[in-house]
């Protein structure tokens, strides 16, 4: 059984199609990657699945059960960190999380909530008011609360927005032990070398349309060879070059060029190319094809 | 059942947190209308034969304190939490509607008979009181307390702004009570004022609560209750409909 069945989802919000028919099914154990330009119907998508926003039709299931008729059992069964930084300003750290430990039916969980605090580098904080934090520290304590009740299905939207570089550090390596431990996670970020680095499988959404779902591997695979990134100190492209331009309309001189390349055997023509038309040399870099480049090449493709 | 035994200990930890200005402050106010009104008017009104107007007003400041301050809470509540956010911490929760409505609707009652009790406490110095029916008084008090709860709690839902709330608050709540026979018994008003009073529900629960101390009212008490009872499973049906549904909480 999926840890998370969505099933042909739709929403609309006025004239704007949200999600136009969106199914998907989440393994359990995966760590999965959610990917998008803003507006694509990620949170959309996320808000269904949590239970804070209603599909217009369709089905999500949480473990098997609904979101909908289900709903206790479905939120019981998930943890989520909402992409807002919001907290309850009468109450300090460990007020919060107890309360949102009391809201999922545990009592006397503060074992747990030591430990949650301290992977997340909040022990010394426990009892100083929301308030007093600062954004990242809010940003831990959102962590926390969706954790609280140890869900078997964790969903992140965009943890790491505006984070520093020791808090995504400290998150991940949290989050991918959970992950190790058992935990499905779903997350969605802008930042494409972290879920490159953490997410088994990837769904890419534009518009309200899944547009490439695969595992990471093999979606970057879809982009043959890398690129060579050049630098010229004097001179220009030869014309024969032309045609290997991976941004053709960016041809601006003193500007890097970037060419693309499907096997380092084809460097070399290049470079004798290059010192044929007079061209000197200032700066090269070869680099391999990752997530970034299939993101824009399949948000560019797909109109 | 300990989901919502922490809605409500968090919703009255709310409250008490900020006591000066949720509990004390109503609490002065009160007293300042019995010493103001109680001194201008103690001498040129008798409202019931043998009580003075003082006495008369303690009971109709108390209700009035219990019914202002009900409403308050759950409707500051939500209202906050919708527009700072944090009310998503509660929807991503297990708790049911009828938990969510019981939660909030008792620490509104908690904290509307609190400053009850507190008016009552310090009000009671300045005027001999009876206590007739002792049992009317709880029962008009705790329901009156409900009812302005659960009101809270759907204009809380229906509001989008905090100026829409004040609306409601300013135009429908505060209007009512003032008119219900606070300050005054309905019987000194032109017949045509007294019906129109007689369609205003908040008129019921300050005069049901008002004979539970002097035994006298302007509408028998059994009466009062049913249409107070009645008005509250009508409120108490809208709000647990509205929070089934999601309206304006989960779009």
């Amino acid at each position: 059984m999926p840890a998370i069945q969505i099933s042909d989802i739709k929403k609309q919000f006025g004239a704007l199609q949200a999600l136009a028919g969106v199914s998907l099914n989440i393994e359990e154990g995966e760590f999965f990657g959610l990917l998008g330009p803003n507006g694509a119907g990620k949170t959309t998508l996320i808000s269904i699945i949590a239970g804070l926003s209603r599909a217009d039709s369709g089905s999500v299931a949480i473990h098997g059960h609904d979101v909908v008729s289900a709903y206790r059992q479905a939120r019981g069964l998930l943890g989520v960190v909402p992409q807002e930084l919001v907290f309850d300003p009468f109450f300090t750290v460990r007020e919060t999380l107890r309360m949102q430990s009391g809201y999922f039916g545990l009592k006397n969980n503060d074992a747990w909530i030591d430990e949650v605090m301290h992977h997340l580098d909040l022990t010394n904080k426990a009892d100083s008011n929301m308030r007093s934090l600062s954004g990242g520290m809010k940003r831990r304590v959102l962590v926390a609360q969706a954790l609280v009740h140890k869900p078997p299905v964790i969903m992140l939207d965009e943890p790491t927005a505006g984070v520093d570089v020791e808090l995504r550090q400290t998150l991940w390596k949290f989050i991918a032990r959970l992950n190790r431990e058992g935990h499905t996670v779903v997350l969605t970020t802008h930042y494409l070398e972290e879920a490159q680095a953490l997410c088994n499988r990837i769904a890419m959404l534009k518009a309200g349309q899944i547009v490439a779902l695969d595992t990471t591997e093999a979606l970057i695979r879809r982009i043959s060879g890398s690129q060579l990134v050049l630098r010229l100190a004097h001179g220009s492209l030869p014309a024969d070059l032309h045609g290997l331009l991976a941004h053709p309309d960016e041809l601006v001189e003193g500007q890097p060029l970037t060419l693309r390349v499907n096997e380092y055997a084809e460097v070399e023509p290049i470079l004798a190319s290059l010192r044929k038309a007079g061209a000197v040399i200032e700066d090269m870099q070869l680099r391999q094809a990752d997530l970034e480049d299939v993101f824009i090449q399949i948000m560019g493709g797909v109109k | 059942m300990i989901g919502f035994q922490t809605l409500l200990y968090k919703e009255v930890l709310r409250f008490w947190k900020v006591a000066t200005q949720t509990l004390m402050a109503p609490i002065i106010t009160a007293m300042l209308y019995l010493l103001i009104f109680g001194h201008v008017l103690e001498a040129h009104v008798q409202v019931f034969p043998g009580v003075t107007y003082t006495a008369f007003l303690v009971p109709g400041l108390v209700m009035m304190s219990v019914l202002q301050n009900a409403f308050a809470n759950t409707s500051s509540s939500l209202i906050q939490s919708k527009i700072t956010g944090n009310l998503v911490f509660v929807l991503l929760t297990p708790l049911s509607h009828w938990e969510l409505f019981s939660a909030y609707v008792l620490a509104a009652m908690v904290r509307g008979l609190a400053v009850g009790v507190g008016v009552f406490v310090i009000t009671v110095w300045f005027a001999p009181l009876s206590f007739v029916a002792p049992l009317w008084i709880l029962l008009f008090a705790l329901l009156g307390a409900a009812i302005l709860g659960t009101m809270g709690l759907i204009g809380g839902i229906w509001a989008e702004k905090f100026d829409q709330l004040a609306a409601f608050q300013n135009f429908l709540i505060v209007p009512a009570t003032f008119l219900a026979g606070v300050f005054y018994s309905v019987h000194s008003l032109p017949p045509f004022w007294q019906a129109v009073s007689h369609l205003n529900p908040f008129f019921y629960m300050i005069d049901g609560f008002r004979y539970g101390f002097f035994g006298h009212s302007d509408v028998p008490p059994i009466i009062s209750f049913s249409i107070v009872l009645v008005f509250f499973m009508v409120l108490a049906t809208v709000a647990v409909k509205l929070l089934k549904s999601g309206y304006k909480l989960r779009h």
